[in-house]
């Protein structure tokens, strides 16, 4: 078979060219910890958790962006690695509002998890931890600016799942944001509140608004299912809770197709016990509507329901 | 015909030159001059500090700090009584002694210009100038080559990359010819942020036609059609005067198609970056015009495969290009003579600091610290101590005097912990807080990371904040500890050249400065008597009069004293402003 053989933690893999060290650690069983990779999206290569020891290398590469070389030693949880994972989770936490005791997100969260598997209890940093106001005016996303890491799945979530490109980089330095265009808030801005964006955030950054206070994440059973109202099926989670579905959680897009608020709202008020009053976006703000209008079916209404 | 070359260079201008230019002319005209003289501008002379400076050809008379009230006189008694202006003469800092040649300026005469050879001598704005001293002769040699022949002989020269990295060119073009893809570019990085270094800005605006030869023959040898010159806007003259260069280089048929009536076309363009130094990097910079932020992306896949819209991308330095020309004019093996085993040629520097000579100096590779400082330089400002060189900016690293004779090379540099860079060569003498200067350098690259990678942005944070802590005062015990640790992981981990060489201040103070660290952190104490917080303002007893000077203009109130008693300062109350010291005549208030 052509292709690359390498070892990784003395186990040896052979794997296609041009797989990366994730990828081939993926194939022998080896988690290697990422926030920032998602393999639906480009790669990024920012958070630097994945980082490894790759052996004759001065400095760690990033497994997520590092592609597999002939005859390589790979080591994932090297003392040098574990220092920088730790001291990465350290930094990022030193910037992070540590209220996982209410965070909707807790259970669910990437970064409390890595902070877990490496035994990070506290931050030896001193960060700004700024106080950014809440992003909530909007019937379906929570933005909370403080919470976000800038591993860039979103922006890149929302420019090439989607297209829209509404959320992107902003400002230099320690100072670097988050933000949709001028820094408005996403109800301002052009959001079509698909929630591709919620679906790959690994924090308590982006959240589901219809979420907020219907349960901890582990006490929600989940069943994935897939969207019927289109040929490509997204991936939406049912979250049960005490034998009810309480809320649809995005899952996933389908290749080729974002995930559309559409698909989801559908989705709700076909599982939901009790679905939420669907809001539309005005000019004056949003405003509550019937399911028939939020759907865009009111022509089929028409003609089945004659007035 | 006599001429008179103005500089027109960044600094000179803003030390109004243009103004002595008119002065000029309108004196000449005056004084019926005008048939015996021609008065022309030219770009950087790199002595930017005795500006604006003022040549008298042939003879070679450089007036230095000229200013349009000695105008009259360079006229009346220079040009019509053939006396020298003694006042205008450059004095040498140390001898004291006037010297009126331009050559036999030390600053001049121990440096090997080539790169920098017509900067200051020709009118970068007129392409005749450029033709006049074998312009474009290297392009012309270059077209009637194969392409791998160009290639070769850039890669027998041992030409480096300029921008900081070294790496070699020739293996750049190499790669770049050899990536497959119909449409390749060449890219011209002139975005020099380093902090002190203005060795670009001055080829750019001296010498503008050498950086877009150099990129022509690049373009050719790798088979570019099209070409970008990323600089900085905030270098609107280099600006200005590159878009009259390249307006002239496609009239006269050197750019553009069919270039001297081959088959070779290439067309390049400007592009004006927005003030962001990571932009400097090569992805950044590609993202940039591109129209993206300007955010680094891993490599592989390197620019040679995969850059400028996913083609494969040529990108070099203005310094890089700007030796191009040369090594093609005068050969591989002429420039291979030049420089070390490993460091071939030419390297220019800026220096400045607290060193008698400032401005940039082009010397061979190999040459040693100490030569560059003592003799180039003329040795330390008011003579005092020698303590440091902080070399390549702010990814660079201090050395001690220990490394005064180390040679200059890309592979001492980096053994050595410092680094190349882009050649910025700042002197500090014992006044300097080594703290202080790691501070400030990490000031400016945590205000500089692009915020992509979390060890970058976070990480420089957070050892500023340690530095910062420090120069304060309020250093604790495990905080070396904690910066080693950040340091090595931020250099480990960072996703590009920024952050991979951002703690370099930090790791080589610590190396060969660590005391004056331990001092501000375990007493309090800052050696060199620059950390404003921790100095203590005292009135020796025996020297105060009791002139209530001090007591009178102490902002703070600090001072209590009867008149023609010895007065005492309350260190709570002391604001540690340093008036009291200024006032003093008797020299009685000392700092420590």
């Amino acid at each position: 078979m052509p292709g690359v053989s390498l070892t990784i933690n003395d186990k040896k893999v052979r794997v296609p060219a041009g797989t990366t060290i994730l990828e081939a650690a993926r194939e022998l069983n080896i988690t290697i910890p990422t926030l920032c990779h998602d393999k639906r999206l480009s790669p990024f290569g920012a958070c630097r958790l994945c980082v490894v020891e790759v052996r004759g290398r001065k400095n760690l590469p990033a497994a997520c962006v590092t592609p597999v070389e002939e005859g390589m030693t790979v080591l994932t949880e090297s003392p040098a690695v574990v220092e920088a994972r730790r001291t990465i989770i350290e930094l990022l936490l030193a910037n992070h509002p540590l209220d996982c005791l209410t965070c909707e997100k807790s259970g669910n969260c990437r970064l409390q998890d890595y902070a877990y598997r490496y035994g990070v209890k506290r931050t030896p940093f001193e960060g700004t931890r700024d106080q950014l106001p809440l992003d909530d005016n909007n019937p379906f996303i929570i933005r909370d600016p403080n919470k976000c890491i800038l591993c860039g799945k979103c922006v890149r979530a929302c420019q090439e799942i989607r297209g829209q490109a509404v959320l992107g980089f902003a400002f230099r330095g320690p100072a670097t944001r988050v933000v949709p265009p001028l820094d408005v808030s996403l109800g301002e801005s052009d959001c079509v509140f698909c929630q591709n964006c919620v679906a790959v955030c690994p924090t308590g950054a982006l959240r589901d608004k219809y979420l907020a206070g219907k349960g901890r994440w582990w006490e929600f059973q989940p069943e994935a299912v897939t969207c019927p109202f289109c040929a490509n099926g997204c991936h939406f989670y049912l979250l049960r809770k005490e034998g009810k579905v309480v809320a649809v959680a995005a899952g996933g897009a389908a290749p080729g197709r974002p995930m559309c608020l559409r698909g989801r709202l559908a989705l709700t008020l076909i599982f939901c016990e009790e679905p939420p009053q669907p809001q539309i976006k005005t000019e004056k703000g949003f405003a509550a509507v019937s399911w028939t209008e939020a759907l865009g079916l009111e022509e089929l209404a028409g003609k089945l329901w004659p007035k | 015909m006599g001429r008179i070359l103005v500089c027109a260079g960044t600094g000179c201008v803003a030390s109004h030159s243009r103004q002595v230019t008119a002065r000029l002319k309108a004196a000449l005209h005056a004084h019926h001059l005008e048939e015996r003289f021609q008065v022309d501008n030219t770009g950087c002379h790199g002595f930017c500090e005795q500006g604006p400076l003022v040549i008298i050809e042939p003879e070679g008379i450089l007036y230095c700090r000229v200013r349009e009230e000695d105008v009259e006189a360079i006229v009346t008694e220079h040009l019509e009584q053939g006396r020298l202006v003694e006042r205008l003469l450059y004095q040498d800092p140390v001898t004291k002694e006037k010297i009126a040649a331009y050559n036999q300026i030390k600053f001049y005469r121990q440096q090997s210009r080539h790169v920098l050879k017509n900067c200051g001598h020709i009118n970068p704005e007129n392409i005749d100038a450029y033709l006049a001293v074998e312009g474009y002769q290297g392009l012309k040699k270059a077209l009637a080559l194969p392409r791998e022949e160009v290639i070769n002989i850039i890669k027998e020269s041992g030409l480096r990359g300029r921008g900081g990295a070294g790496f070699p060119t020739g293996l750049k073009w190499e790669y770049t010819f050899k990536a497959p893809g119909d449409r390749k570019y060449v890219v011209c990085n002139a975005d020099e942020g380093d902090p002190g270094a203005f060795m670009d800005r001055s080829v750019l605006e001296g010498d503008p036609h050498a950086v877009l030869e150099g990129m022509l023959i690049a373009a050719y040898a790798i088979g570019a059609r099209e070409g970008y010159i990323y600089v900085r806007a905030e270098y609107p003259l280099a600006v200005q005067r590159l878009r009259i260069a390249l307006a002239q280089a496609r009239e006269r048929g050197f750019c553009g198609e069919r270039i001297l009536g081959t088959d070779f076309s290439c067309e390049l363009y400007i592009r004006e970056g927005a003030g962001a130094f990571v932009c400097g990097e090569e992805t950044a910079l590609l993202a940039s015009i591109q129209g993206e932020r300007g955010m680094p992306r891993p490599r592989p896949p390197f620019p040679a495969r995969q850059g400028l819209w996913g083609q494969p991308t040529n990108i070099n330095n203005v310094e890089t290009y700007a030796n191009v020309p040369l090594i093609l004019r005068r050969g591989a093996g002429w420039y291979a003579s030049l420089g070390t085993e490993k460091s071939k040629g030419t390297k220019i520097f800026a220096l400045t600091g607290k060193v008698k000579n400032t401005g940039l100096v082009e010397v061979p590779m190999g040459i040693t610290l100490r030569e560059i400082i003592f003799n180039i330089g003329g040795g330390i400002l008011e003579d005092r101590g020698f303590k440091a060189v902080q070399i390549g900016g702010p990814s660079g690293g201090c050395l001690p005097a220990e490394h005064l004779d180390l040679p200059v090379d890309y592979d001492s540099l980096t053994a050595a912990g410092a680094m190349m860079g882009s050649g910025g060569l700042v002197v500090m003498d014992d006044s300097t807080c080594m703290v202080e200067v790691a501070r400030f350098f990490l000031n400016f690259t945590q205000a500089e990371s692009c915020g992509k990678c979390t060890p970058c942005r976070e990480g420089i944070q957070q050892m500023l904040a340690i530095l910062t802590r420090i120069t304060r005062g309020q250093g604790r015990e495990g905080d070396l500890e904690q910066l080693e640790r950040l340091a090595r992981v931020i250099k480990g981990t960072a996703l590009c050249g920024l952050g991979q060489t951002a703690p370099n201040p930090v790791l080589s103070t610590l190396r060969y400065f660590r005391a004056e660290y331990e001092a501000h952190i375990r007493d309090h104490r800052c050696p060199a008597k620059s950390c404003r917080e921790l100095l203590t303002y005292h009135i020796d007893p025996d020297k105060c009069n009791g002139c209530t000077r001090c007591r009178r203009r102490c902002p703070a109130g600090a001072i209590s004293g009867e008149a023609r008693e010895p007065h005492t300062i309350d260190l709570e109350l002391c604001a540690r402003c340093g008036t009291c010291l200024d006032l003093c005549r008797q020299k009685a208030i000392y700092v420590e």
